[in-house]
């Protein structure tokens, strides 16, 4: 591992120790109702929508790209599901249908990014703005009086747990295990890292780099469409106005949080997720601390500008010449 | 400059060089790639810290913490790339930098004022109001020096400044040179052309490996000398590496283009490459050698003509189906078009191969590594170990990891463009030993070159480009400077 991936560990640990300072037994965990909790579950727990969505994310920005409409997906998959439960599908194949959405969404965001080589953020500011629309008309389409729903299915999938464990942990492991081995037991990590850094070398060292920019796309949207399913069976309702507001920023803060650069070029899958789990452990830890909610957003802008000015290589070098010349 | 040493990870970039420059005098600084010359010059500018060792100007020590602040003493530079906004006119690419007046505040009326007057120092008369970048790289080159120079500047640094220049271009960037020497400058001169060395240096350096090797007067010192302290061996093997040619052959045929063109590109041309025979592409800059490259490669889509590749039609055409199909292509200009610098020399040399395999088919990391330590062996490029990210070598080697790259996908048929631009004479001698060795082992290779020595020394055929049309071809014994030009220059009867 490389030493800058040091710091958002550090961050992290920081974190937590800070917590435990605050909160006594900030650290305890036990079983209730057969299933784990405590705040490091908690974190864990409340953590997998932004992780999964940093994921696509990841790679996406991996390309030299970077998606905006996440946070619309979450809403567009939201509305679909409701829509589906409304209409009497089995909820199984509301599960398929919901993931189809999100890939509709990110084939969209990949026809205007590589097919028609719009810059990609007002490709996807496009949908962005949109996806909130499609969502509400989707409301409609069963009039849109009543969007709850209960659905143990759904729900089980979300809030459930298996073997004391949340379930939606069990299948976020699953899922970056499943990305992990895509991108780097394939060699499709390797084509999006050339294509983000070089797009020109890499078409003519014979990538197919079009295709490569699309299929991110559609990555990300499957993984925001699971991070929807969460969302909307959490919360049993569909909220296109409201759900996964402003998420897509949290999700690029943990890609550059994770070491990723905007420039393109690299992927870090589980620092991303370790990205988004410092964006987490901090909400949490100042909620439990007693401070007022609104200190959340400066507490966390702080320690992202702490973590990014320590990676920096300018900001390392001055540092690195300052203790230099005191100690000469 | 007294016992200047830089070291990098891994590497002794400069120990204990000594570097004197007298006003008045262009001091030509020579070596290999990867010798220490661009490090050299960047601690001379303030870009790179020394570890050690001392810079005097005119008597005083000086530590210059940045390139800004060198040049307020005096320090110019331009570099080889160009570092101009091409999409701002001449004007404000003068103007960017340090100003007067206000901070700021810009006077438009003065910038342009000052812009005529830095351009009329260099009798260069161009509309100022034009963007750079509808200049031809010559005048931006121009304008690059022009930037650089001030009232006060005294030492003046050129890295490379005739790479892309041809020669009238690079006569007139001479006459200024010399007018600035006579204006006292010192003029630091870098390059790999052994012509221009004589023509303008009055004193040359050679540093190799990060060692000064000598500094003499240039009338005191002989070409075969000086090609011998840069490369460190006798000049007899660079000649026997250009002498190794085989008469023309008539192996099978690999590819064969048939009036295969592009509007406004290149006019329908007729091409054949046979398998161990190497066909040069000669012609003067915007001639369309790149241009026809790239159509062979499918880079450029035709939109006319047939090509055959093995005996088999190839319909449409793309890189990607040139590469399935046995052909390889190294661009001209590595930096935009050859390699992904953040990359490392294993990713950079796996990526055509991985992809003639497709995505699903991953190398194993083993045989990656094996594959890497291969190439970097067979084409000596010089790093430390192949995790370093290519951005991080000299230029001649990331001329080779491009080639190790190509080699590396097992192509039947090679495209090179411009296979040693920037290039010094000892890695130039390597890569036309290589060009001769892979052609013997039954590659067809399409070498074009706009240095006319190296299309005569590799060459079994001469392809002649003139006017984005292909004019002629010259075969065997008959390839020599004088006929290609002749050809170059209209004479008919040359033309077969």
């Amino acid at each position: 591992m490389q030493s800058r991936a040091i710091w958002p560990l550090l961050a992290l640990v920081l974190i937590l120790i800070v917590a435990g300072l605050i909160s006594p037994g900030f650290y305890e965990i036990r079983i209730v109702e057969g299933r784990l909790f405590g705040n490091l579950i908690d974190i864990l727990y409340r953590a997998v929508p932004t992780a999964l969505v940093a994921l696509g994310m990841a790679v996406v920005i991996g390309t030299k790209g970077i998606d905006l409409s996440v946070g619309s997906i979450i809403a567009i998959v939201g509305a679909v599901i409701v829509w589906r439960i409304k209409m009497g599908d089995p909820h199984v194949a509301i599960l398929f249908i919901a993931l189809g959405a999100g890939i509709l969404c990110g084939m969209w965001n990949g026809f205007l990014v590589a097919a028609l080589g719009i810059q990609p953020i007002i490709a996807t500011l496009i949908l962005m703005v949109s996806g909130r629309g499609v969502g509400l008309l989707i409301n409609q389409l069963y009039g849109g009086t009543d969007p709850s729903f209960e659905s143990a299915f759904l729900q089980g999938l979300s809030t459930g747990s298996i073997w004391y464990i949340p379930t939606r942990l069990v299948l976020a492991a699953g899922i970056f295990a499943a990305l992990w081995l895509l991108i780097r037991r394939t060699a499709l990590g390797l084509f999006i890292e050339a294509v983000g850094g070089n797009a020109a070398a890499s078409n003519l060292a014979g990538v197919n780099a079009r295709l490569i920019v699309f299929f991110a796309y559609v990555l990300c949207g499957l993984l925001a469409a699971w991070a929807g399913i969460i969302m909307t069976a959490d919360t049993h309702t569909s909220d296109p106005v409201s759900v996964g507001l402003y998420i897509e920023l949290d999700a690029i803060l943990a890609v550059v949080i994770g070491g990723g650069s905007l420039a393109g070029g690299r992927i870090y899958l589980g620092m991303t997720v370790i990205g988004a789990l410092v964006i987490q452990s901090l909400t949490t830890a100042t909620l439990i601390s007693g401070l007022p909610p609104e200190y959340n957003l400066i507490i966390k802008a702080l320690v992202v500008l702490t973590v990014l000015f320590l990676q920096s290589a300018n900001a390392r070098r001055a540092i690195h010449r300052l203790v230099y010349r005191r100690a000469s | 400059m007294r016992g200047i040493t830089k070291a990098f990870p891994g590497v002794r970039a400069l120990d204990d060089v000594d570097f004197t420059l007298h006003a008045g005098e262009v001091h030509a600084l020579l070596g290999e790639n990867g010798a220490g010359k661009s490090t050299l010059i960047k601690i001379l500018t303030g870009a790179l810290e020394r570890d050690s060792g001392e810079i005097r100007l005119d008597g005083t020590s000086v530590d210059f913490q940045s390139t800004g602040e060198a040049q307020s003493h005096g320090v110019s530079t331009v570099y080889q790339e160009v570092n101009l906004i091409p999409a701002m006119s001449v004007t404000k690419n003068l103007a960017l930098g340090p100003s007067e007046g206000w901070p700021g505040v810009i006077s438009w009326r003065k910038a342009r004022a000052r812009a005529r007057a830095k351009l009329a120092r260099l009798n260069l008369d161009i509309d100022i109001e034009q963007p750079v970048g509808s200049y031809s790289v010559a005048v931006q080159q121009l304008v690059a020096i022009a930037h650089a120079l001030d009232n006060e500047t005294s030492v003046l640094v050129l890295d490379e400044p005739t790479a892309s220049l041809d020669a009238q271009e690079t006569a007139t960037l001479f006459d200024i040179v010399r007018d600035l020497k006579q204006r006292g400058m010192a003029v630091v001169f870098i390059t790999h052309f052994l012509d221009q060395v004589y023509e303008i240096s009055d004193r040359i350096s050679v540093l190799r490996n990060g060692g000064l090797v000598g500094s003499a007067m240039a009338s005191d010192v002989s070409r075969k000398d000086l090609i011998s302290m840069m490369i460190g061996r006798e000049l007899g093997e660079v000649e026997a590496a250009y002498s190794g040619k085989a008469s023309p052959q008539t192996g099978k045929e690999k590819l064969v283009a048939k009036g295969v063109g592009r509007r406004r590109t290149l006019k329908p041309f007729d091409l054949t490459l046979r398998a161990g025979e190497v066909v040069g592409l000669a012609g003067l800059l915007g001639s369309g050698r790149t241009e026809l490259t790239k159509l062979v490669f499918g880079a450029i889509r035709a939109d006319s003509g047939s090509l055959k590749v093995n005996g088999k039609e190839a319909g449409s055409h793309s890189p990607r189906r040139s590469l399935a199909a046995g052909i390889a292509f190294c661009p001209e200009d590595r930096k935009a078009e050859g390699l992904v610098g953040e990359l490392s020399i294993r990713e950079n040399i796996m990526l055509s191969i991985q992809s003639k395999q497709g995505w699903l088919r991953r190398l194993p990391r083993g045989q990656q590594e094996q594959i890497a330590a291969e190439m970097i062996k067979a084409l000596a490029i010089a790093t430390p170990d192949a995790e370093k990210p290519v951005r991080q070598l000299s230029g001649g080697n990331q001329q080779k990891v491009v080639l190790a790259r190509a080699l590396a996908s097992r192509p039947d048929i090679l495209l090179l463009d411009e296979p040693t631009r920037g290039i010094d004479v000892g890695a130039h001698a390597e890569i036309i030993t290589l060009i001769r060795k892979l052609c013997s082992e039954g590659l067809a290779l399409l070498v074009a070159s706009s240095e006319l020595d190296e299309v005569v020394a590799a060459s079994d055929r001469v392809a002649v480009l003139r006017d984005r049309e292909k004019i002629g071809e010259i075969v065997g014994g008959e390839i020599r400077r004088d006929n290609i030009i002749r050809v170059i220059a209209g004479d008919d009867d040359r033309q077969h």
